[in-house]
C-alpha cells in the first residue's frame, strides 16, 4: 500500500509557534485598531462633562457589576443624532469630500504625466527621478506646509516674483482660500499619486502601443484605449492613497485655508480642543472612519473581481 | 515560363524546391511592391542598416535572415514606420513612405512578443484594427469570425490572451495582423517562442496561408531552417548589409560568399589556389589534398594563381571503406575521428593526413548496415566536380 509521506513532525511547540505566525497581524490589528476604535466609539456614546476625563459615564470596575451596568445604561446615540441635526457637520463632511475629490482629480492630472515620463525615461535615470519624488519626505511635512505660507502670502515669494515679472500689479490674494488648500494638498500628496502610478507604468509593455499604432490607432487614441485601462490598478491605488487621507486632512486647511474652508478634520479638532466636547468629536471620528472604509471595501472588491477574471 | 526568366534553373538543371511560374524577381518588367532605395539607419555612431537596396515583389514570401544585430529587425521596423531612415527612402506600391506615421501605413506586423492586448478578449483583439478604420459593426463581426475560422480559434473567441497557450496566442497575433488585409504582412521572429514540433507545423501553415490569401509576407528570422522552409527568397544580412538575395536553393547550393556558406547549413571550407580555369571548370591546388582538385559549375571567371575557398556540403561528400576505383576525381584518405548518430542522418568527422577534419553526413536509408563504420576506421572521401563551390569572397 502506498503511504503518502507525512510532513516532518515538528512537535507540539513547533506547531504552536507556526499557528502563532498568522496570529501576529491579527493581534496587531486587535490592539492597535479594534481596541482604540472601541474606546473612541464608547466615548462617542457618552456625554460631555466638566471633569477629568471630560465625559460621562466612566467605566469604574471598583463599583462591581452593578456599577458597570449603570454606566452602560447611560450610553446613548445622542451625539450621532446631533451630527444629523446640526448642518455644520453635514456641510463639513460634504466640503471635505468635495475638496478631497477635486484634489484627487488634480493629483491624477498632474501625477500621471510625471509617472509616465519617469517610466519612459532612460533606465539609468529612473532611480534618480524616483529619489527626487521621495526627497521631500526628508523634511518635516509641517515645515513644508509652513514654507507654502511664505510663498503664497500677499507679500510672499510668488507675488513678488509675478510683480517683478510684470505679470500682475496687485499682490495675489490666494493665501487663506480654497486655492491655497488645493495647492498645499496637491504639493503634499503628489508622491502618493506618482509612486503607485509609476510602479504600474514601469511594468507596462510599450510594444502594445506600437501594436495599436500598427493596427491604425493614432497615439492619442492608443493612450485612452491601451495605456489608461492597463494603468487602472495604479490609478485606483494612487487615488485611494490620496483621497482617504485628504478627507481627514487637518494641517493643510488649518494653515493655508481661510475661515470659510470647511473640512471635517478642522471641525473635529475644534470640537476636541476648543469645545472640549470629546463625545461629539469621537462621533465625528467614527462617522469619518465608516465613510472612508466604504471606498476601501469597494476597491478591494474590484481588485478581487479583477483577480478572479484573470484566473 | 522560359528558362531565361527562371533564376533557379541552370541549363536543364534546377536547384531547391521550385514554386512553378512564380519568379517575379527574374522578370525585368515586374514592378516591385516594396523598394528599399539606398536606405541607411544610424543610431549615433552605430550604423544598423548600411546603404541597403532591396526589391520585394507582390505575393512573395520574403525572409530577412541574419544573426542578431545584423539590422534585419531595424529594416522591418523602418517599413512598419517605427523607425525613420537616416538616408534613402522606402517605397510601397509606388508611395514614398517617408513621413507616413505607422498608423497610416498599409502594412501590419506580427510582433515577436505577439503584443496582444491583455485587457481585451481574443475577438476584441482581432477587431481592434478594424474598429480603427470605423468599419460598420456587422462587417467587423463578420471579419472577426472569418479570421477566427482561418486560425481555428472559434471556441476561444471570448478568452483573454492570458488564458491561451503559446501556440494559440501566436494564432491570435496572426489573425489580428491579417484582419485588416494589409498589402504586406510583417512577421518578426514569428515562430521564435514556439517549441520545435509546433514550429515545424506552423511553418507549413504559414506557407499555406500566404498562398491562400495571395498576400506578401516579410519575415525576419535568425533561424535558417525557418527561412529555408518558408521563403520564396531569402536576403542574408550581415552588419547592416545584404550579402546575398536568392532563393533558398541558390543560397544553399550557390552561396555568394564564405559568410553565407557558413551561416546556412554545415559546410567544409578548404583553402586553395587556382591552377587552371575555363568554361565553368577549374583545377585547384588544395593544401589538404595530395592531388589537384577539379571543380565544375564555376560561376565566375578565375585566373590561375588566385587564392580561393572551396565549399563542400557534408551530404555531397561520399564516404567509402574501399578505395574508390582509379581515375575517381577528388579522393581524400583519412580516418574516422568521430561519429554523431542523429537517427535520420549520421555525421562522420574524418581526419585527413593534413590534420584537417572533414564533416561528412550520410542518410540512414536502411535500418541495418552490413559493415558499420567505427572510430579509427580507415576511409576514403570523394566528391563529384559539381559538388564543390568555389568562393572568391
Amino acid at each position: 500500500m502506498d503511504v503518502a509521506p507525512r510532513p516532518p513532525d515538528r512537535g507540539a511547540l513547533g506547531r504552536a509557534l507556526s499557528a502563532l505566525v498568522p496570529a501576529v497581524p491579527f493581534l496587531w490589528l486587535a490592539f492597535f485598531f479594534l481596541v482604540p476604535f472601541a474606546i473612541v466609539f464608547k466615548i462617542a456614546l457618552s456625554e460631555p462633562a466638566t471633569a477629568q476625563p471630560p465625559y460621562r459615564p466612566v467605566f469604574d470596575l471598583s463599583q462591581g457589576f452593578e456599577g458597570l451596568r449603570e454606566a452602560f445604561s447611560q450610553l446613548s446615540f445622542y451625539n450621532f443624532t446631533l451630527l444629523l441635526e446640526d448642518s455644520l457637520y453635514f456641510s463639513s463632511f460634504i466640503s471635505s469630500l468635495r475638496i478631497a475629490a477635486v484634489s484627487t482629480v488634480l493629483l491624477l492630472a498632474i501625477g500621471f504625466p510625471i509617472a509616465y515620463a519617469m517610466a519612459k525615461a532612460p533606465e539609468r535615470w529612473r532611480p534618480t527621478l524616483l529619489m527626487l519624488v521621495i526627497l521631500p519626505f526628508w523634511t518635516s511635512f509641517l515645515i513644508r506646509v509652513y514654507a507654502w505660507i511664505g510663498i503664497l502670502k500677499p507679500e510672499g515669494l510668488l507675488s513678488a516674483l509675478l510683480i517683478n515679472l510684470g505679470l500682475i500689479s496687485e499682490p495675489l490674494q490666494i493665501m487663506n482660500t480654497d486655492t491655497a488648500v488645493f495647492i498645499g494638498i496637491v504639493y503634499s500628496y503628489l508622491p502618493f499619486m506618482v509612486l503607485p502610478l509609476y510602479a504600474t507604468l514601469e511594468k507596462f509593455d510599450y510594444t502594445l502601443l506600437e501594436a495599436a499604432e500598427d493596427l491604425g490607432c493614432p497615439p492619442w487614441r492608443a493612450f485612452w484605449r491601451i495605456t489608461v485601462p492597463l494603468a487602472m490598478p495604479g490609478v485606483l491605488a494612487g487615488c485611494l492613497l490620496c483621497f482617504i487621507p485628504v478627507v481627514g486632512e487637518f494641517v493643510i486647511p488649518d494653515l493655508l485655508g481661510g475661515s470659510e474652508t470647511l473640512m471635517i478634520g478642522r471641525t473635529l479638532w475644534s470640537e476636541f480642543f476648543s469645545n472640549r466636547d470629546w463625545p461629539l468629536a469621537s462621533a465625528v471620528a467614527v462617522v469619518l472612519l465608516v465613510l472612508l472604509v466604504g471606498p476601501i471595501v469597494a476597491y478591494r472588491d474590484i481588485e478581487a473581481r479583477r483577480w478572479e477574471k484573470a484566473q | 515560363m522560359s528558362m531565361a526568366v527562371d533564376g533557379r534553373r541552370r541549363g536543364s538543371l534546377a536547384i531547391g524546391a521550385v514554386r512553378r511560374d512564380f519568379a517575379p524577381w527574374a522578370d525585368p518588367g515586374a514592378i516591385p511592391l516594396i523598394r528599399f532605395e539606398q536606405v541607411t539607419k544610424r543610431y549615433g555612431e552605430v550604423t544598423a542598416v548600411d546603404n541597403l537596396s532591396l526589391d520585394i515583389y507582390e505575393r512573395e514570401f520574403f525572409c530577412l535572415l541574419g544573426p542578431s544585430g545584423c539590422g534585419k529587425t531595424t529594416l522591418m521596423r523602418m517599413l512598419a514606420g517605427f523607425e525613420a531612415a537616416s538616408e534613402g527612402r522606402i517605397v510601397l506600391a509606388g508611395q514614398d513612405l517617408s513621413g507616413v506615421p505607422p498608423y497610416r501605413r498599409p502594412v501590419n506586423m506580427m510582433f515577436q512578443s505577439y503584443a496582444l492586448f491583455p485587457h481585451m478578449s481574443v475577438e476584441r483583439n482581432i477587431a481592434f484594427g478594424l474598429e480603427q478604420d470605423r468599419l460598420p459593426k456587422a462587417e467587423i463581426a463578420d471579419r472577426v469570425v472569418e479570421m477566427l475560422r482561418l486560425v481555428q480559434l472559434e471556441p476561444f473567441a471570448r478568452r483573454r490572451p492570458s488564458q491561451l497557450s503559446g501556440g494559440q496566442r501566436q494564432r491570435v497575433a496572426l489573425a489580428r495582423a491579417l484582419a485588416k488585409r494589409p498589402k504586406v504582412l510583417l512577421l518578426d521572429e514569428p515562430l521564435g517562442a514556439l517549441d520545435k514540433k509546433l514550429r515545424e507545423e506552423t511553418q507549413f501553415e504559414l506557407m499555406d496561408l500566404q498562398v491562400k490569401l495571395g498576400m506578401t509576407f516579410l519575415v525576419v528570422t535568425h533561424d535558417q531552417e525557418e527561412a529555408m522552409t518558408m521563403a520564396d527568397r531569402i536576403a542574408v544580412m550581415d552588419h547592416g548589409r545584404i550579402v546575398q538575395v536568392a532563393t533558398p536553393g541558390e543560397i544553399y547550393e550557390q552561396p555568394a560568399s564564405r559568410y553565407v556558406a557558413e551561416f546556412i547549413g554545415d559546410v567544409n571550407i578548404l583553402e586553395g589556389k587556382v591552377i587552371a580555369a575555363g568554361e565553368g571548370r577549374c583545377t585547384l591546388a588544395v593544401a589538404d589534398a595530395p592531388e589537384p582538385v577539379s571543380v565544375a559549375g564555376v560561376a565566375e571567371p578565375l585566373s590561375p594563381g588566385r587564392e580561393v575557398a572551396l565549399a563542400l556540403r557534408p551530404e555531397k561528400l561520399v564516404l567509402t571503406q574501399e578505395e574508390p576505383p582509379p581515375h575517381t576525381p577528388n579522393v581524400f584518405a583519412g580516418t574516422i575521428w568521430d561519429i554523431g548518430y542523429l537517427g535520420d542522418w549520421t555525421i562522420y568527422l574524418v581526419r585527413l593526413a593534413s590534420g584537417k577534419t572533414l564533416r561528412v553526413s550520410r542518410a540512414n536509408v536502411t535500418r541495418f548496415v552490413e559493415r558499420p563504420l567505427s572510430w579509427d576506421d580507415k576511409v576514403f572521401v570523394h566528391f563529384a566536380p559539381e559538388a564543390g563551390v568555389v568562393l572568391t569572397r
